[in-house]
């Protein structure tokens, strides 16, 4: 009887010991996507918003809600997928709450075209590329303001984050036709906004 | 990343096997908007870096946020109850004066009903005069004939 109870207990701490083992192993895991894909997910956000504060804010959100649901995480997608599909939402409900809370403070921080295009990759050698490079960036700024959400997300998700186009179905939770839709509107905007540009 | 494959292919399903070469534009207008594209990637790239390297300080949450709807609400009530209040004291204005009215007529119509009695006291009052006045002129004879049987 007594081996029996101690049997028992050892089992019990075994099985525990294990179950602080995998948690343990699940909280390293979380913490090396943290710090793999936060960057990632912030310049999505950032590039949608062109507000750093709500880039940040929705980026920690993002973060919170998937550690809370890492455990239903199956992997049936790339750790990416699954956070960037997070981010869409979070952004869509961010929208649409500040739709519903119209009598708020309805400013934002976001920054216009003429200062995002001020960030310049440090590559360009003369000042005339320079110039070049930023009047470009600017007119592909004021085509991407004016695309509809979705346009923008997939716009985003394949010429700033590179994504496949299965990817970004997956992410945005539509088919791979429609993602080819809405990325051709969009570069039909780009190009015809860097076309009137000339 | 394949600009042709990403434009082609939609326009190539709208179009429905219609000439791929009308839809598509010069290679120059390729080339500048892949050069575009390019540039624009790099710069989301490095506003992102500069952004996440950037120390950001924490900023304390300022208390005067908190009480700024606190106050808000303390002043829409302040107006709702006034609002309420005022509604009241007029509706309760307008009855006391009714009541005021009301019994002004009251008294009004109470006088003129005295008035009216005491015109008619007054009247009833002259009739009794002038019938005592006329009544023993016209018992006058009897009044004689019964003078004379009794001296008789």
């Amino acid at each position: 009887m007594a081996a029996c109870t101690a049997l028992e207990a050892m089992t019990r701490a075994t099985t525990m010991e294990i179950a602080g083992r995998e948690m343990e192993t699940a909280a390293e895991e979380f913490s090396r996507v943290v710090v793999l894909l936060r960057p990632r997910i912030f310049r999505f956000l950032l590039a949608s918003t062109r507000d750093v504060d709500l880039a940040e804010t929705l980026t920690q959100d993002c973060f919170l809600k998937a550690h809370r649901n890492w455990g239903s995480f199956r992997g049936d997608s790339t750790a990416m997928t699954w956070l960037m599909r997070i981010a869409i939402n979070l952004q869509k409900d961010h929208w649409r709450n500040r739709r519903m809370q119209f009598w708020r403070h309805t400013l934002t921080n976001a920054v216009d075209a003429d200062e995002a295009s001020e960030w310049l990759a440090s590559g360009e050698s003369s000042a005339e590329q320079q110039l070049l490079a930023k009047e470009q960036v600017k007119h592909v700024w004021l085509a991407v303001k004016e695309l509809s959400e979705r346009q923008r997300t997939v716009f985003l998700l394949r010429y700033v984050e590179e994504q496949e186009l299965s990817e970004i179905a997956l992410a945005t939770g539509l088919s791979e036709g429609t993602v080819k839709a809405h990325l051709s509107r969009a570069l039909g905007k780009v190009r015809a906004e860097l076309g009137g540009r000339r | 990343m394949n600009l042709r494959e990403d434009f082609g292919n939609e326009q190539g399903e709208r179009a429905e096997g219609a000439e791929m070469g009308s839809e598509l534009h010069s290679s120059d207008e390729e080339l500048m908007l892949e050069q575009a594209l390019k540039n624009f990637r790099l710069s989301v790239h490095a506003w992102s870096a500069a952004e996440l390297s950037r120390m950001r300080p924490a900023v304390k949450i300022q208390r005067q946020r908190s009480w700024r709807p606190a106050m808000g609400w303390a002043l829409a009530g302040v107006l709702m109850a006034g609002g309420v209040s005022g509604g009241f004291y007029e509706r309760h204005e307008k009855e006391l004066r009714t009541a005021a009215a009301a019994r002004v007529a009251e008294q009004q119509r109470a006088t003129r009903e005295l008035q009216a009695r005491e015109d008619e006291e007054d009247l009833l009052a002259k009739v009794d005069s002038d019938v005592s006045r006329v009544v023993p002129s016209a018992m006058e004879p009897l009044a004689q004939l019964m003078a004379e049987d009794e001296t008789r």
